[in-house]
């Protein structure tokens, strides 16, 4: 235990709202970026403060504020971090410098209004992902929309205004009925604290109306298939920037509400459904992946991997065991990492280019040869190869599932396939061939810079650090996903199949396993 | 002391990886042999401490040879738990040598071969990365840690099939597709890896190679868990040994350089799966169907890969249904628990495969591209090097007595002469084949009149730095076989630890097998000799019995086409409908939804503006005042 900070997490969310203030009220543009770029760079040193403060081993919340504010229906100010929610803190904290550092080299349209709403933008998120007042999350979660909005409204593509008007309207009809479910586990419990809720537990009679509220609104952040069509074109509408942190952290609030909410307060019900939505989870891993096999423009692509990547974590979290769900939760961390370095990537061919069209490339291995090294890494990263942080995640995630249902882990590991079909595509068309157009010759296509190979190379030394000594990570984040397991399970009476239970004796694994299945 | 020399055994991964930094950072600093010198100088030195480590192996009591050497812990979660440890014994040790030896000779050749490329250096950063994840292959103590290296070689072969990413040409297409479907027909295979090794933990609860081993051979397993979990592990052999159902992109893999053939997709990378076959020998020794089904593949790929290389014009391409065909029989040989067999054919293959790719490759130098055998011909006089090399190289292959080739063969086929006769049938008719084939390819080559008098000119002999190795592999090609002689079976007892006490046969049945091997394969080069060389007319009267089948055989049965119709197009037509879906009728009904919700909220409530940013300023005032009121008032 070394320096600690009081109200660190305070910190974390307001020291951006301070610089968006600032940001926005300075005069000269290049001090606006400056500051911005600042800000970010000093949220993020003091977020690894987390790290080091951090007490290994312990399952609870750390870094805890909380403050009544209103006493009568108990709604807090009540902030903390566990091992569930501390790696999506830092994957904030740590995209935001680089995208600012993006968007400050290839941004200048009213350039302080665009970096103070990714401020914003970067406090909300951090808000949701420590908030444990059930109110709270849901103000933030609601702000998060305002700054997206605007930044594909306004700093968008040629179709932007139906783009953010569809991301802002489907993900806000969605949270109202996530509204509804707080309400109602408010009334079952008469707290709004999601811990306190989750130990006082909620009637099993009710849990299924609830968890369906709660599916809702966070399926449709997530996106789960059906619900995901408003990704596609977020993504292709929205900047660079905008896809990085969408992908990066936004689509996580989903995944990341049904680990801290639907989970732990509707144990019954996440049991009882949880074969529904892992349905839902291995069509999107099939289905986006076979539709992004054939999208011709490369946002769209990686949008539809989107949709495949988050079914797995999905699968993950629905496994309800710990090697699922502590999968899952490294593979939100994975996914940000690996689809963010790629919409970074596109990014930077899209500023030279001005095109995503797959078409228009070919032989850019020729002309921009860092630059097609570091994307088939980061290819390689998304298509989980081993070694590399995709796959720890993925494979962690089939196994939980294989516990819980095989079915689904045969259909997901298909999955794998098609993602190493559509990302080669990607980049045999890309990368690979002939150079046909005069524009991907090398005299008029520089590399990578220094600068831009500064970008990725954090997010990609990452991949190789997660994917070869995980534990770093999993140390952290096993203790809280056990402590929920374990609080899950002794709020129901069905057994939650947990691998520890059977390699006691391996000969005994079978007919426990049949044990519990017919159980259920 | 000894003990304290196994610490180091990490050093076999850290040589070929700082090769690969070294060059990947600061390869444009340096010159061509600079380059070229460190990446063949780490292997050459990660060879010299596996024969370190070999000593060390041998000074060990044989109940001791199986070292582990802990690295890390690499991924814990509850009961999960996998090391990243390496594992040194008498198998691992022997594939450490034969990656590294074989691998150090390849890479030395190379530096002549590629000399003149463009892209030298990403070539050898990409052959230190082979050499590094095969290594890693070889070594993991566990089956995940197996799989990393299994998917890195993977990768290695994509980036070199495809090396040179912007050409085509008619035999092979674009070079690019040739290393995508490469990638992705070993991903089908290792679909059925990931799963095998997830029924393996869940039933066993470990992923270490010693403890499941210890744990099946304790009953740990039933038979038909055991075989369903061989079945999926046998996908993963069928797509990296280029077994049947998966073997198409082995000749298609032929579109890289032509060390990376003899390198990679000859002696080392396309043997992992027989590799992969002996190390879980354990747990085919309980799946007994598994086992079965993996002979008969393994046999007919033997036989249907032979039958293709016979009509073959491409001498490289022969060279590939040569190599699938060769993994046949390995596989067959691990499928009858003849797993000393099944090592001992990889290791003398590497040596005669290597060096008969390595030939062609000397003679691809010399007439700038060309292999087509009905181009060729005569070049004897002019590169006797490589004539007399790749002469030793396909008797090897052929089997013809006491080239190391003839023993290794003859062990497979006595394993499967012990378990099944007709399996022992097939074999023999492959080893007949083989021999012609093999001949046939250096007497269209290298004997008769030169066919193209233009392209004959201008043949020479290549550099030293490509002959030396091949002088040396052709000293093992001839002479390998006596590491494991008949009778004498000095690999055998060398791998016990491993895979188990070898079956004494009958004496009977032995000399039975190495008669027949004698006669067979004297048979096979008699025929090639006959046809090509003495050109006697009956032969081609009796081939010509056959030329309906001729298109089939140079198609190699049209599996390809039938894949690329049955699999992978209707995908691709089915993913253009899902897309259409998408936009069109899953976006539309949000769309309407959306529409309509609008439509009434506008008619039903005419204060409101049905703008956006009204709506969202409205939630951002109200949100900012409740937290206002949460932080400052409440």
């Amino acid at each position: 235990m070394s320096f600690a900070l009081p109200n660190l997490l305070s910190i974390l969310i307001f020291l951006p709202v301070l610089g968006a203030v600032a940001v926005y009220f300075i005069p000269d543009a290049g001090q606006k970026k400056l500051v911005a770029l600042a800000v970010t760079l000093l949220t993020f040193l003091l977020s690894l403060l987390l790290l080091t403060g951090w007490q290994e081993g312990a399952a609870g919340m750390q870094f805890v504020e909380n403050y009544v504010r209103v006493p009568a229906l108990d709604m807090r100010y009540h902030l903390g971090v566990d091992g569930i929610s501390l790696f999506l803190v830092l994957l904030t904290t740590l995209l935001m410098p680089i995208v600012i550092h993006f968007s400050n080299r290839f941004v200048d349209e009213s350039i302080g209004a665009y970096l103070a709403l990714m401020l914003v933008l970067e406090a909300a998120v951090i808000g949701c992902f420590v908030a444990l007042d059930m109110v709270l999350f849901f103000g933030f979660f609601e702000i998060t929309l305002i700054p997206m909005y605007f930044l594909i409204g306004q700093w968008g593509g040629d179709n932007r205004q139906y783009a953010a008007r569809k991301f802002f309207l489907y993900t806000f009809a969605g949270s109202a009925f996530m509204l509804v479910g707080i309400v109602g586990v408010f009334a079952q419990t008469g707290t709004f604290n999601v811990l306190e809720a989750a130990r006082i537990g909620i009637d099993p009679s009710m849990q299924t109306v609830l968890f369906l509220l709660f599916a809702i609104g966070f399926a449709v952040k997530v996106p789960l298939f059906p619900f995901h069509t408003w990704l596609p074109d977020a993504h292709v509408q929205a900047p660079t920037a905008g896809s990085i942190i969408l992908a990066g952290v936004l689509l996580k609030l989903g995944t990341y509400g049904y680990v801290r909410f639907a989970l732990p307060l509707f144990p019954e019900a996440s049991i009882n459904w949880g074969p529904l939505i892992a349905v839902l989870a291995v069509i999107g891993i099939l289905y986006g992946a076979l539709v992004a096999l054939v999208q011709k423009d490369i946002k769209s692509l990686v949008a539809y991997s989107s949709v495949a990547h988050l079914g797995f974590v999905m699968l993950g979290v629905f496994a309800v065991n710990e090697q699922g769900v502590s999968g899952a939760v490294l593979q939100m961390v994975n996914h940000g990492l690996s689809t963010g370095a790629l919409f970074l990537m596109v990014g930077l061919l899209y500023e030279r280019r001005h095109t995503r069209m797959l078409d228009q490339f070919g032989g850019l291995w020729k002309s921009i040869p860092i630059f097609c090294g570091f994307f088939l890494v980061v290819a390689m990263s998304s298509a989980g190869l081993p070694g590399l942080n995709g796959f720890v995640g993925e494979f962690t995630i089939l196994l939980g599932m294989w516990l819980r249902q095989p079915v689904f882990t045969v259909l997901g590991a298909v999955g794998i396939i098609l993602a190493a079909w559509y990302l080669l595509t990607a980049f045999r068309k890309m990368a690979q061939g002939p150079i046909t157009r005069p524009e991907n010759e090398a005299a008029n296509l520089p590399d990578m810079s220094l600068d831009e190979i500064g970008m990725v190379l954090p997010l990609v030394l990452l991949f190789f650090i997660i994917g070869l000594f995980p534990n770093l990570f999993f140390n952290k984040i096993n203790p809280s996903v056990e402590a929920m397991l374990q609080e899950m399970d002794a709020g129901r009476n069905a057994v939650v199949i947990s691998a520890d239970d059977y390699h006691t004796d391996a000969l005994t694994f079978h007919s426990a396993l049949d044990d519990v299945q017919a159980q259920e | 002391m000894v003990e304290q020399l196994f610490q180091f055994s990490w050093l076999l991964l850290a040589l070929p990886a700082a090769g690969l930094l070294i060059n990947l950072l600061f390869g444009h600093l340096l010159s061509r042999k600079m380059i070229g010198g460190i990446a063949s100088g780490v292997v050459a030195a990660a060879f010299l401490a596996g024969l370190g480590l070999f000593a060390a192996l041998t000074s060990l009591p044989e109940e001791e040879r199986m070292v582990t050497v802990q690295l890390w812990d690499w991924i814990t979660i509850g009961a999960f738990h996998v090391n990243a440890a390496l594992s040194i014994n008498p198998l691992t040790i022997l594939m450490v040598l034969v990656v590294t030896g074989v691998g150090a000779l390849i890479h030395v050749y190379s530096m002549s071969y590629m000399e003149d490329d463009e892209r030298y250096q990403r070539f050898f950063i990409y052959l230190n990365f082979f050499i590094f994840a095969m290594l890693l292959l070889v070594l993991s103590d566990n089956f995940l840690g197996l799989f990393v290296g299994w998917e890195g070689v993977g990768l290695a072969s994509f980036l070199l099939i495809g090396f040179w990413f912007d050409r085509r040409d008619d035999l092979y297409g674009w070079y690019a597709d040739a290393g995508k479907k490469a990638f992705l027909v070993n991903r089908v295979g290792d679909f059925g890896v990931i799963l095998a090794i997830i029924m393996i933990w869940a039933n066993l609860g470990t992923l270490n190679f010693i403890e499941v081993a210890d744990k099946v051979h304790h009953g740990g397993l039933a038979v038909g868990t055991a075989t369903i979990i061989c079945l999926l592990l046998f996908l993963g052999v069928a797509g990296k040994s280029a077994q049947i159902p998966l073997f198409v992109w082995l000749p298609d893999a032929m579109a890289g350089p032509t060390p990376v053939s003899a390198l990679i997709h000859a002696a080392t990378m396309v043997t992992a799966g027989v590799f992969l076959m002996v190390r879980t020998g354990a747990l085919w020794h309980v799946a007994v169907p598994a086992a079965v089904v993996a002979a008969w593949v393994g046999g007919l790929t033997a036989f249907f890969a032979a039958t293709v290389a016979l009509v073959q014009t491409d001498l490289k391409k022969t060279l590939a249904y040569s190599t699938i065909s060769q993994l046949g029989y390995m596989v067959m040989a691990a499928g009858v628990g003849a797993y000393g067999g099944a090592m001992f054919h990889l290791t003398t293959h590497a040596f005669f495969k290597a060096l008969l790719f390595l030939g062609a490759g000397s003679v691809m130098h010399a007439t700038h591209g060309v292999l087509d055998m009905r181009r060729l011909g005569g070049l004897k006089e002019k590169m006797p090097a490589t004539h007399k090399t790749f002469v030793i190289g396909a008797a090897a292959l052929a089997g013809l007595p006491l080239m190391s080739g003839f023993f290794s063969k003859d062990a497979i086929l006595l394993g499967a002469l012990v378990k099944d006769p007709f399996l022992y049938v097939l074999g023999l008719i492959t080893a007949l084949m083989t021999a012609f084939y093999s001949f046939r390819m250096v007497f269209l080559t290298f004997y008769g009149e030169p066919k193209d008098q233009e392209l004959y000119d201008h043949v020479h002999e290549s550099a030293p730095l490509m002959t030396i190795p091949l002088w040396i592999l052709a000293g093992f090609a001839l002479v390998g076989g006596i590491i494991n002689l008949p009778f004498v079976l000095t690999l055998d007892r060398w791998l016990e630890p491993v895979i188990g006490l070898h079956e004494e046969p009958l004496l009977t049945l032995e000399l039975f097998a190495i008669i027949m091997s004698v006669v067979i394969s004297l048979f096979g080069f008699y025929m090639a000799y006959t046809r090509y060389i003495r050109k006697d007319p009956w032969v081609e009267r009796f081939a010509a019995n056959f030329s309906g089948l001729t298109p089939w055989l140079q198609n190699a049965y049209y599996v390809d086409d039938f894949y690329k119709r049955a699999i992978v197009q209707p995908l691709l037509r089915l993913s253009e409908q899902f897309a259409k879906f998408d936009r069109k009728g899953i976006d539309r009904i949000v769309n309407d939804v959306g529409a309509y919700s609008l439509a009434a909220g506008d008619w039903l409530r005419r204060f409101q503006t049905g703008v956006i940013p009204g709506y969202a300023m409205g939630i951002f005032i109200g949100v900012v005042a409740v937290l206002v009121y949460f932080v400052f008032i409440g």
